[in-house]
């Protein structure tokens, strides 16, 4: 029983947090049609920009997480003014492409400022430690990131689906030409949505930072992974980051416990079979 | 293939040079020379379904790899003249092809490139987790050179040997490849890129040739593999991995994915600028980047695209 809540518990954890970086990456390919190779690059930046802000700024974690994804976030509105503005409208290959560029670029830009070590970000005092849940013994930290994880997702849902930007973003992505006759900046809601995306990225870096070691590789796993998610889930398709998410959490949480050997594959596994039965993803629409 | 000016001609000089090379270079550019011309029919079997037939494959690294541990496996094990090798590699290399590409060729886009890329990773993952065949991540090394076996005697552990073996096997590979693609099948294959819906509607079977295309490609990436792994005298999961699959994607984007030689030169200035720039600096990535970007936004067609122009004065 103890090791079964565990192992749902890590599944969740797992989860969370890459339900909030997929879900930048599936608004991004949502609204812009670019599916950004980049995207694990800026959580990496979020986990660093954190650490920078702790370490060096002598701050306390929780300014980190403010400050780190909104710096990111600013980066992302020069990467997007300047590069991946170009390619909109071409095909999916060029935009696959050139955010793989920037990929090289970020991945060893951080190797030249933070060193190719590894760095150790310590979770605030609060949240450290265990609890116990009928009978297992967890940290502190994941039930946080479980929480956070399902607020942040909960503001993404409500700032799209319940406000008047989410309104005129939708409407950006719908129909351009459409939007644009009804007095819609789309440059600019293009520009912050890629921003907002790469905030969420981000977010997930410096919510990651304590349980992770810091790596100029760290971002690499965590693209594949959530690619992976975004496409079990549906491109394009919030929900689906959710669901996504959650699934390939639970393939490591319980897979990696009892066949550890195949850890690596199981969620390879998983999208390939999603892709052969549904290609457009489970909760996704064809195109 | 749009011919550049006097192409044959400067194919003639090109070959020539090659042929030459080991007379007047050292035993390190003969190593690039080896390499560039490996890695140039990696890219060039990548590029036949990427350039001709428009599907991006993010896990060509899959036959590529199996080519390498086939040939290393064989060597280890079986020690069979080489040239049963070089003819083992891209059958075992085309069947996984044909098994993986029959789940895939119906999806297309960034679909498809997540599936290709899926299926390379699971092939990756055994690679890695077969030790008792594999030796794992420490990979199979030690195997001995065996002779060529065609009554040719030539020393496969000497550089300049391997180089001229590797340069026959490589121009025959890159000949019936360029074959291909001047056939009804390889007029096909670019027609389908254009708009293959229509294709379908002219009553051509869109999937099953873009199976033989993904066939045929992973066959030669294969034998690309079969000549990586002696020359590195080891072969390990990274050959498998995704980020070996990215190199040939860049090498073509490089070249020209237009070009039949597109990514063979590709793997030319890649290889040529990662020696160079690594002998200076350990972030030879950012260059990279940076210069990948460039192409993708002001140069789509690749460096022989610019050439392209100025030669023949298209716009």
């Amino acid at each position: 029983m103890s090791t079964f809540v565990a192992a749902v518990l890590n599944s969740l954890d797992i989860g969370m947090l890459l339900f909030v970086i997929a879900s930048g990456l599936t608004i991004v390919f949502g609204v812009l049609g670019v599916l950004n190779f980049a995207h694990g690059a800026l959580y990496m930046l979020g986990a660093y920009a954190s650490f920078t802000v702790l370490h060096h700024a002598a701050l306390p974690f929780w300014a980190g997480l403010l400050v780190a994804p909104v710096a990111v976030a600013a980066l992302a509105i020069v990467i997007e003014r300047v590069l991946v503005r170009h390619i909109y409208g071409r095909h999916a290959t060029y935009g696959l492409l050139l955010t793989f560029a920037i990929l090289l670029v970020l991945d060893d830009g951080v190797r030249l400022i933070w060193g190719a070590g590894y760095l150790i970000v310590d979770p605030p005092e609060v949240l450290r430690g265990t609890f116990t849940l009928l009978g297992a013994t967890y940290p502190v930290y994941s039930l946080f990131i479980i929480a956070s994880g399902t607020a942040i997702g909960l503001f993404v849902w409500l700032l799209f689906n319940r406000t008047r930007i989410g309104k005129t973003v939708r409407a950006a992505a719908m129909d351009r030409e459409m939007a644009e006759a009804v007095g819609i900046d789309v440059p600019l809601v293009f520009t912050l949505v890629f921003a907002f995306g790469a905030w969420l990225a981000a977010l997930g870096g410096a919510l990651a930072a304590p349980m992770r070691a810091l790596g100029p590789s760290m971002g690499d796993r965590i693209i594949i992974e959530s690619f992976i998610v975004v496409v079990i889930g549906g491109l394009g398709s919030f929900p689906g980051a959710l669901l996504g998410a959650l699934i390939l959490g639970f393939i490591h949480g319980f897979g990696g416990r009892w066949i550890p050997e195949f850890d690596i594959v199981l969620p390879y596994i998983g999208m390939a079979l999603v892709l052969l039965l549904r290609p457009h993803g489970l909760l996704g629409r064809p195109a | 293939m749009k011919r550049i000016g006097p192409g044959r001609l400067l194919l003639v000089a090109v070959v020539a040079a090659l042929l030459a090379l080991p007379t007047f270079s050292n035993y390190f550019i003969v190593f690039v020379a080896t390499e560039i011309l490996i890695m140039g029919l990696f890219a060039t079997s990548f590029n036949l379904l990427f350039g001709y037939t428009g599907l991006l494959s993010f896990g060509h690294a899959a036959y590529f790899g199996t080519g390498a541990y086939v040939a290393a496996l064989l060597l280890r094990d079986v020690q069979p003249d080489f040239i049963w090798v070089l003819v083992a590699a891209p059958i075992i290399s085309g069947v996984l092809a044909l098994v993986v590409g029959w789940f895939c060729v119906r999806l297309n886009e960034v679909y498809f490139a997540m599936l290709t890329l899926a299926f390379g990773m699971m092939v990756y993952a055994v690679y890695h987790q077969w030790r008792s065949l594999t030796e794992g991540s420490d990979g199979v090394a030690g195997f001995p050179l065996t002779d060529l076996g065609i009554g040719i005697d030539v020393t496969l552990a000497n550089p300049v040997h391997y180089y001229y073996l590797t340069l026959a096997v490589v121009a025959i590979g890159v000949f019936v490849l360029y074959r291909i693609t001047i056939s009804p099948f390889g007029l096909v294959l670019r027609a389908m890129r254009e708009n293959t819906e229509r294709v379908a509607f002219a009553g051509i079977p869109v999937y099953r040739y873009r199976l033989y295309a993904f066939a045929l490609s992973g066959a030669f990436a294969g034998l690309a593999g079969a000549l990586f792994s002696p020359f590195n005298r080891i072969a390990v999961p990274e050959m498998v991995h995704w980020t070996q699959s990215a190199e040939p994607v860049l090498m073509s984007i490089l070249g020209g994915s237009q070009y039949f030689f597109g990514p063979i030169f590709g793997s030319a200035v890649f290889l040529v600028l990662k020696n160079g720039i690594t002998t200076f600096t350990t972030e030879w990535m950012i260059y990279l980047g940076i210069i990948l970007g460039l192409m993708v936004l002001f140069m789509p067609r690749g460096l022989l695209g610019v050439f392209d122009r100025w030669l023949g004065g298209r716009t």
